[in-house]
């Protein structure tokens, strides 16, 4: 941890007391505020751990958002076929990971041009999720599950946290300490870096690249089966409404360090939380048309994006395959 | 075999849509559908009879344009993916003229259409200054923009453009906005014209203009372009621009052109995802405008013919849209045609 991050998360942390107490004198609550922010937050953050660590490695998914869709469907299925959320957790990140392995697979064996994939894998996920709601609910665009398969948060002084929610913190914390403490971090680095020096090094570019991929997979595939399990408590065709793209914002403000991507989520996820509690406080809701409201979470991130940008660095090979001549 | 070569982006389109298909038919027999039976009722449905084939050229004006916004960002060095917002739009745009304002016959159709382009360069133009400004990325800047294009298209169709007691869409265009149906009880109308005519504008832009040049330099080789005195800002602008344009004339095509509705869905219904699918639509024409014709013609024929495989084999006719999604990843995979002719050598 170097002193300009520290300094940015304090100041984060700052902003955000302060726009609470703000926020009170409005007359909203900041307490929900909180509370929508964590659940807002969680799939931001697991998504965004997994991206920070497979491009540190050298394989760029933009194919976040098709994952947040394809296991938040799964996830519910899977929850429906154990008999608990938990199971549903689980089922998400398993699908999550075989896409990120299949990501993997395909970038590092094949030399797939990697956004083109990224996005096949979106669009495939707009296509596909519709189909699966009808393939396995047979009922077009939406499906509602019993609220017993719910993951249930616990009470906390600061409201109600889901346990997922730390999952994702940890991953977080996790994540930074492996890029940055082990030896695994550093090789993870050297094959985004100088994959022909990793190469020589003896280092297997080519697993370590396949292994990070699956593993941000997994991590998004967690994050998808959140929305509806932990969240919604129930799948529409379009949950994870850009949430994807969302967290490949957190990916470029974060440079690529998980704890920064962490405070980045922190921040879109309040500017959600905020817009729901906005979208539902009497006095105001009947002044700002809801659709203006809806927008609070994309102009954020517009936002922050183009304030932030332009200090990153970004690893060399990252998007590039990488092949023996 | 050098006449080959030229041929071989056309074979890596067909080997990657027959690999979108073959997956397809997999993940239809996992959930015990019946692919063969899908399939059949999609060609069926798409050229079955001289009806279909017109449905299916009109489902193909939309995303023929969508397509020239990606491919245009491609040519550019650009990942332009905000055709979806941009179309929207365009669509608002349309609909505020042509249903607003009250114009001489051929005049009105001229301002409606202009409208819709202007109103779809206009979305274009801050992802663009974004770019050039504060090197936001586009993939991010771009998807957010359709995001709030989504809200704020919604918003201004009921607050502002809703069709007195018919809350669920937006006044219908009069009818001298509107571009004559060309064949009786076919949703076909004169705007594909229009759009065929754009298409060959921007294959002769790019092809035969010196700004045209510059643009695919600036995509190709930004190093040379540097050199050769052309400015990327500028280009990268006139890409987004340009592309804004076509998204927007894509998305007046649906409300001055398409009959029945000739209006926008409250919900966007009858718009949403039109930009999303210009990018399969692109990839497979090799972005290539002339190209994009032709795979918006291909692309056309599976979303008409999959109305007719949902009703028929029960598969949702959103499948479509997950098949081209595979396309887009074996086109991604520039090893693939290699991996297959090995097989077959062997």
């Amino acid at each position: 941890m170097n002193q300009q991050r520290i300094f940015w998360i304090i100041a984060i942390i700052i902003i955000a007391v302060l726009v609470f107490y703000g926020i009170e004198i409005a007359g909203l609550k900041p307490l929900s505020i909180l509370e929508a922010t964590f659940l807002a937050m969680t799939p931001l953050v697991l998504a965004a751990v997994g991206e920070c660590i497979n491009e540190k490695a050298g394989v760029v998914n933009i194919g976040l958002e098709g994952i947040l869709l394809i296991t938040s469907v799964l996830g519910v299925y899977g929850a429906e076929i154990f008999g608990n959320g938990w199971g549903g957790l689980f089922f998400g990140s398993l699908i999550g990971a075989l896409i990120g392995l299949f990501m993997g697979l395909i970038s590092v064996y094949a030399r797939a041009a990697q956004v083109v994939a990224g996005m096949g894998i979106n669009i495939f996920a707009l296509g596909f999720v519709p189909f699966l709601l009808r393939a396995i609910w047979a009922f077009p665009g939406i499906h509602l599950f019993p609220r017993e398969l719910m993951v249930q948060p616990f009470s906390t002084p600061i409201g109600r946290i889901n346990p997922v929610t730390l999952i994702a913190i940890a991953s977080a914390i996790l994540g930074s300490l492996l890029l940055h403490r082990t030896v695994l971090g550093f090789r993870i680095k050297a094959c985004g870096e100088r994959p022909e020096a990793a190469d020589v090094a003896g280092i297997r570019v080519d697993l370590i690249r396949v292994f990070t991929a699956t593993l941000g997979g997994a991590l998004c595939g967690l994050g998808g089966a959140f929305m509806p399990l932990g969240w919604f408590g129930g799948v529409v065709k379009e949950i994870s409404a850009g949430r994807g793209f969302i967290a490949l914002a957190c990916v470029v403000f974060a440079g690529l360090e998980p704890l920064l991507a962490l405070a980045a989520a922190f921040i879109f996820g309040f500017a959600e939380g905020f817009a729901y509690a906005v979208a539902i406080t009497p006095g105001v809701k009947e002044v700002i048309p809801f659709y203006f409201v809806h927008m609070i979470p994309y102009v954020t991130t517009l936002l922050v994006v183009s304030v932030a940008i332009g200090q990153r660095r970004f690893p060399a090979a990252s998007g590039l395959p990488y092949s023996r001549e | 075999m050098r006449w080959l070569r030229g041929l071989r982006p056309i074979l890596e389109s067909l080997v990657a849509i027959v690999v979108g298909l073959i997956i397809g038919s997999v993940l239809m027999l996992f959930f015990k559908y019946q692919p063969i039976k899908a399939y059949i009722a999609l060609f069926k449905g798409a050229f079955g009879t001289t009806g279909d084939v017109l449905e299916t050229l009109a489902f193909s004006v939309p995303i023929m344009l969508t397509a020239i916004t990606f491919a245009l960002g491609v040519r550019t060095g650009l990942f332009n993916i905000g055709a979806e917002g941009q179309m929207y739009l365009g669509a608002i745009g349309a609909v505020a003229v042509a249903g607003l304002l009250r114009l001489p016959p051929v005049i009105h159709v001229l301002a409606a259409t202009l409208a819709g382009m202007i109103a779809g360069a206009l979305w274009a133009l801050i992802p663009a200054l974004l770019k050039v400004w504060r090197g936001v990325h586009e993939v991010i800047s771009t998807i957010m923009f359709n995001w709030i294009a989504y809200h704020f298209s919604i918003y201004l169709a009921i607050y502002f453009l809703a069709q007195p007691g018919r809350a669920e869409r937006t006044v219908p265009a009069l009818p001298t906005a509107r571009y004559p149906v060309l064949a009786e009880g076919s949703t076909l109308t004169a705007v594909i014209f229009v759009a065929l005519a754009f298409c060959f504008f921007i294959y002769f832009y790019l092809w035969g203009t010196r700004a045209g040049y510059e643009l695919r330099l600036v995509g190709e080789n930004p190093h040379a372009a540097r050199y050769a005195g052309a400015s990327a800002k500028k280009v990268i602008l006139t890409s987004f621009l340009l592309g804004g344009v076509a998204a927007g004339l894509a998305g007046a095509s649906q409300i001055i052109g398409r009959p029945p509705a000739w209006s926008l869905y409250a919900t966007l219904g009858n718009v949403s995802s039109l930009g999303f699918d210009g990018i399969g639509v692109a990839l497979i024409g090799r972005n290539h405008p002339l190209g994009g014709i032709l795979a918006a013609i291909l692309y056309g024929a599976l979303a008409h013919g999959g109305r007719y495989m949902e009703y028929q084999a029960g598969v949702d006719s959103e499948m479509v849209r997950a098949i081209n999604g595979i396309i887009i990843v074996a086109l991604s995979i520039p090893e693939l045609w290699a991996i297959i002719r090995r097989r077959i050598k062997r």
